[in-house]
């Protein structure tokens, strides 16, 4: 079983649900950002997504774009933050996910990558510009290094396209609303009919993210549909660039 | 999903939630666009709303200075003053027979924003246009245009607050609404099926200037010649004559102010290939693959980007592309204005500035049409400030 499921199954198997905190490579700024990696680490995450800058991030809300704008001002790239996985290899107990848009990982070069990725220790990727359409190559390299592509679906998603990517491995994600990343006060009631269409085309484990804020959110959602991780980006980003700690944030999800 | 790319150019790179409205657009293209009825309307909106087929301008005093014959395709004369609205105009009914109620867009420097609202209010549709924060400041009288014309104009905030934003916004908004809505794309670039679609739409420019140059000049021309943004006014004039191997195509992208390493608008001749809003073609970016801001005198051809059709007629060499910086546009803006008394675009400027500044391809007897593809109009702020306000309009 790939390690990024092992880990979601060992959580729920405690009667969690397990947690994925999203951080922008580089965020708060170049020299917390590691430190604060390991925080969330020490804090109960289970997997952690380290998000790779991009100019023109399509799939984001505005926090996440100004975490990544910022980011690039700082000259945080692909090359560097995978050098930096590489030195603190065996250094996380979470898992390990890259997420970041098509383009830098094209340039990069998808072999390249898979290696070097590989070689930080990372499990996973996100790519939320790469549907199935165009995700063959990336997934080909990535499979030779023992690397899985986490798919996103979300609202739209019928079961003939979940279906598409019920191969994977991993896990997948969910998104739970029509709209781009970032924390909103409550989610829309289709999660619920999203989440067991999911669960009915994937034997993956689920993790739901967009838009989360606070665990109370996840009381709404029915038990059969509740997933089995989830992710949250804006909120935490936001949470810290208030000036607050990885600690006080993973505190309200233990 | 249908073949989406040309050559190794093009496909499909957005989020899952886009697909199933792509995926809507592609059905209603194969099922709803070839229809009697769906041609038969769009026929009629062109040809008595939006004043098509426009006219062929033979330039007599350009000619004799030139030493070979210049044609403009006239897409200056049409409804809101450029080769765009061709395009709305058929994605809007399209949106309308797909049970779209309101239409959204991006606009540069206005022109697709007007057309679009155009269409929209002609079409009874909402309609709602994304435009960089820098452009609603600087083409303050399009912004206007398109309220009076009932669009709801936002202005965005993100990033370099320019089309390239503009364009991330709507597909963003996109995904909130593509219920109702359907996005207009305003170039033969994005995600496919955007490229075909454009192109499909744009293609009347050159099917009209295949038919006229054979029924005035008794033979097809010996070069066609277009400007080159996004690439819809090029390739919807260059897709009639790609069969035709005696017809050369010249593409004419943007060099900026034209020193060495400026900020340019020239991603074929000076970028490398990427993805960016959906497609993979020619793009300038870092080595890291961030976007690079672009750079023309011109809005409508300031974009980092470029069609993958073109990105691919690049590559077979079908079709050859230049680069005109500037200045040159604004001098040929200036000749063709004097000789000819028309005032031609920015943008056009730029493919007709091509061949001026290159008489030496050409002999005695040739026959060359230049895409007029919009009026200069919209641009006199910018020519005043790069030129001076024209003394005797002072009197």
């Amino acid at each position: 079983m790939n390690i990024l499921e092992q880990k979601i199954r060992a959580a729920v198997a405690q009667k969690r649900t397990a947690l994925i905190p999203f951080l922008t490579a580089g965020f708060p700024d170049r020299s917390s950002f590691w430190p604060t990696c390991m925080e969330l680490d020490e804090n109960g995450a289970d997997i952690i997504e380290i998000g790779i800058p991009f100019s023109d991030p399509v799939a984001d809300g505005p926090v996440v774009e100004q975490a990544s704008r910022q980011a690039l001002s700082e000259g945080v790239n692909l090359r560097d933050t995978l050098d930096e996985l590489r030195q603190r290899r065996g250094l996380f107990k979470a898992g390990i996910v890259l997420m970041g848009y098509a383009n830098p990982f094209l340039q990069y070069g998808y072999t390249r990558l898979a290696q070097d990725a590989a070689a930080g220790g990372v499990h996973g990727l996100i790519v939320p510009d790469l549907p199935y359409e165009e995700s063959g190559p990336l997934c080909e390299a990535l499979h030779k290094a023992d690397i899985v592509l986490i798919p996103l679906v979300g609202p739209n998603t019928d079961t003939a396209r979940m279906r598409l990517y019920a191969k994977g491995e991993g896990y997948v994600y969910v998104v739970s609303v029509m709209g781009v990343t970032g924390a909103r006060d409550r989610l829309p009631v289709q999660v619920v009919e999203t989440m067991k269409r999911a669960r009915s085309v994937f034997s993956q484990p689920l993790a739901l993210g967009f838009g989360l804020r606070d665990p109370t959110q996840l009381a709404a959602i029915p038990v059969e549909a509740r997933p089995d991780a989830v992710v949250f980006g804006s909120a935490l980003l936001s949470h810290l660039g208030e000036g607050g700690t990885a600690t006080e944030f993973m505190s309200r999800w233990r | 999903m249908e073949n989406s790319y040309f050559g190794e150019f093009g496909g499909c790179f957005v989020p899952e939630l886009l697909m199933p409205p792509l995926l809507e657009v592609e059905a209603a293209m194969r099922e709803i666009l070839p229809t009697e009825d769906f041609q038969r309307k769009l026929h009629d909106l062109l040809h008595n709303y939006a004043g098509r087929e426009t006219p062929l301008t033979y330039c007599p005093a350009l000619s004799s200075e030139l030493g070979f014959d210049l044609w403009l395709k006239r897409e200056d004369l049409l409804h809101t003053g450029a080769h765009k609205i061709n395009n709305t105009l058929g994605q809007a009914l399209l949106a309308k027979y797909m049970g779209k109620t309101a239409l959204v867009a991006e606009t540069g420097a206005g022109q697709h924003g007007v057309a679009t609202a155009a269409a929209a209010a002609r079409l009874g549709m909402d309609c709602t246009v994304y435009m960089g924060a820098e452009d609603v400041e600087r083409q303050a009288a399009n912004v206007q245009r398109m309220r009076l014309l009932g669009a709801h104009v936002q202005a965005v905030e993100s990033g370099t607050r320019t089309l390239k934003d503009a364009i991330n916004e709507a597909l963003r908004v996109w995904i909130t609404c593509q219920a109702t809505t359907h996005y207009c794309f305003g170039t033969a670039a994005g995600p496919h099926p955007f490229p075909t679609l454009v192109r499909i739409f744009q293609s009347v420019i050159g099917r009209e200037t295949r038919t006229q140059m054979l029924e005035r000049a008794g033979r097809l021309p010996h070069a066609v010649v277009a400007c080159v943004g996004g690439g819809s006014n090029a390739i919807g004039m260059f897709h009639a004559f790609l069969e035709d191997k005696d017809v050369r195509l010249i593409g004419v992208e943007a060099a900026g102010t034209g020193e060495s390493g400026c900020f340019n608008s020239a991603p074929l001749n000076l970028g490398t290939p990427g993805v960016l809003h959906g497609s993979y073609s020619m793009l300038l970016q870092t080595e890291d693959g961030q976007v690079e801001p672009s750079h023309s005198i011109s809005a409508g051809l300031d974009y980092p980007g470029v069609g993958p059709e073109h990105a691919w007629l690049q590559k077979t060499g079908r079709v050859h592309y230049g680069l005109v910086k500037d200045a040159n546009a604004l001098a040929a803006f200036q000749r063709l204005c004097r000789c000819e008394g028309i005032l031609p675009a920015l943008e056009s400027s730029h493919a007709l500035a091509w061949v001026l500044d290159h008489p030496q391809e050409f002999t005695a007897g040739d026959q060359v049409v230049v895409n007029l593809s919009g009026r200069g109009d919209k641009d006199m702020d910018i020519v005043n400030k790069a030129l001076g306000t024209p003394r005797e309009a002072l009197s």
